[in-house]
């Protein structure tokens, strides 16, 4: 799912670095002095959850939960998934330096899209409800995230079409495995902690 | 147990007695000229420039090439595709489909400078403590609660990293194999979760620590960042070669 150094074109690159910055901006506004512990230990948990390799038939494929993020951290999703994906580039090579802002937004704002669909499902009395509310967000933002990726491929020129859709039909039984996984992950932290996401929503804790 | 970020480096090489700011700045610097150009042999420069710079990280050789080569895994279909889908003047075909040799040299050219500037940056700032990469992000203007957060995120990564495994012992221990089914991806499903509540469990009770100890949100400085000669010469000399390397670009453009 990372871009590298030299495949997209340079408008596609700045405004990828442009969009960031902002969505980088609005959510550490969105995130008080008293919210900064919550944010950074979640963001290294979603880190952590990153080098997981699930199975899937004879191969494996390593978890995002970029939906999952985005339901717990909503906008402050956006430094938190940055600081992961410059940690990444720094210290393990993936990705690259100059997409950085590119990666950044293909990762973050399905997040943030997530957390405006399906977050008010999330917090719903019932534990399966929120649970297929969750999935919902998990899938949808798997799915979010190829279609920028091979969007951003796109707009960087013809030549990247076949890639481009290649890179979203070989995700979507990475959806569906995000879609599941979301649901279970929410429907366990509904039994074992339900005020969680109200815990979480801005108030200091 | 190793920091899962920890970098393998002796105290004692080159590049550790620079300045991390300039080391920082040296990186972007070698990702913008190396974007920039496009001429092949150039780019096979940087490439070698890159390599050079691990040299003198004192990053172990081994495991800074195999993680780079990882990061060839993720766009080995990007690449293995380019050839066959730019127009071009046909250089062989296979399965009735033909590869340009345009193709060929796009594809070649996205590999040399993706490689270039991932080994520059483990290189120049992989090489650093992780602590030390935020405060001088932070002496560079980046703002302090991104660079709290991404201290927290440092952190806390081997602390749930710990968790983690503790709870895939826990589940391995009840005779759970990972395989494709709904099972185990409920399962998984679980273990994130859990792993969710306990970080949001520990980050009450370190922000209960912080309060109790006055924190105001800012960044003690630790250690005294100076600019010194020995930063001088090294902006000079990668300055030096970055010029080079656009020179290069620009003759080889205009033959």
């Amino acid at each position: 799912m990372h871009i590298v150094d030299g495949a997209l074109a340079n408008p596609v690159v700045i405004g990828g670095a442009l969009v960031a910055a902002g969505g980088i901006a609005l959510g550490l506004r969105h995130l008080p002095l008293e919210r900064i512990p919550a944010a950074g230990v979640l963001s290294a948990a979603f880190f952590v959850a990153s080098l997981v390799h699930v199975p899937i038939g004879p191969s494996s494929v390593h978890l995002i939960l970029n939906g999952l993020a985005g339901l717990m951290l909503g906008w402050a999703a956006f430094p938190a998934l940055f600081v992961g994906l410059l940690l990444q580039a720094v210290f393990f090579g993936f990705g690259g330096l100059t997409v950085l802002g590119v990666n950044t937004v293909n990762i973050a704002l399905p997040a943030v899209i997530v957390h405006y669909l399906c977050r008010p499902g999330v917090t719903r009395a019932s534990a399966p409800v929120a649970a297929i509310w969750a999935g919902v967000g998990g899938a949808l933002s798997i799915a979010l995230t190829t279609a920028l990726v091979a969007g951003a491929l796109r707009l960087s020129g013809e030549q990247f079409i076949p890639a481009a859709k290649l890179v979203f039909f070989a995700h979507i039984p990475v959806m569906v495995i995000e879609g599941l996984l979301a649901a279970a992950a929410v429907y366990l932290i509904r039994q074992v902690k339900p005020d969680l996401f109200d815990s979480l929503k801005g108030a200091p804790a | 147990m190793d920091h899962l970020l920890s970098p393998a480096v002796p105290r004692q090489s080159a590049l550790c007695a620079i300045d991390p700011r300039a080391r920082i700045l040296g990186a972007c610097a070698f990702a913008l000229v190396t974007v920039a150009c496009g001429q092949t042999p150039v780019l096979i420069a940087a490439l070698g420039m890159a390599g050079g710079l691990m040299a003198l990280s004192g990053l172990a050789a081994g495991p800074t090439l195999r993680r780079m080569a990882a990061m060839d895994g993720f766009i080995v279909v990007l690449i293995a595709l380019l050839p066959f889908t730019v127009p071009g003047d046909p250089a062989f075909a296979l399965w009735g489909l033909t590869a340009s040799w345009q193709g060929l040299r796009q594809a070649l050219e996205i590999l040399l400078t993706a490689n270039a500037v991932v080994l520059a940056l483990m290189a120049l700032v992989g090489g650093m403590e992780p602590v030390t990469l935020g405060h001088a992000l932070f002496r560079l203007g980046v703002p302090a609660k991104l660079v709290h957060l991404m201290m927290f995120t440092i952190r806390y990564i081997e602390v749930l990293r710990a968790e983690y495994l503790r709870l895939s012992r826990a589940m391995a221990a009840r005779a759970f194999r990972p395989r494709t089914g709904w099972h185990t991806y409920r399962s998984y499903g679980y273990l994130v979760g859990m792993v969710l509540v306990r970080a949001v469990d520990r980050s009450e009770r370190v922000l209960g620590a912080m309060k109790c100890r006055g924190f105001a949100g800012h960044i003690p400085v630790l250690d005294m960042l100076a600019y010194g000669p020995r930063d001088a010469i090294f902006a000079a000399l990668l300055g030096a070669a970055l010029a080079a390397l656009c020179l290069a670009e620009a003759a080889h453009a205009a033959f």
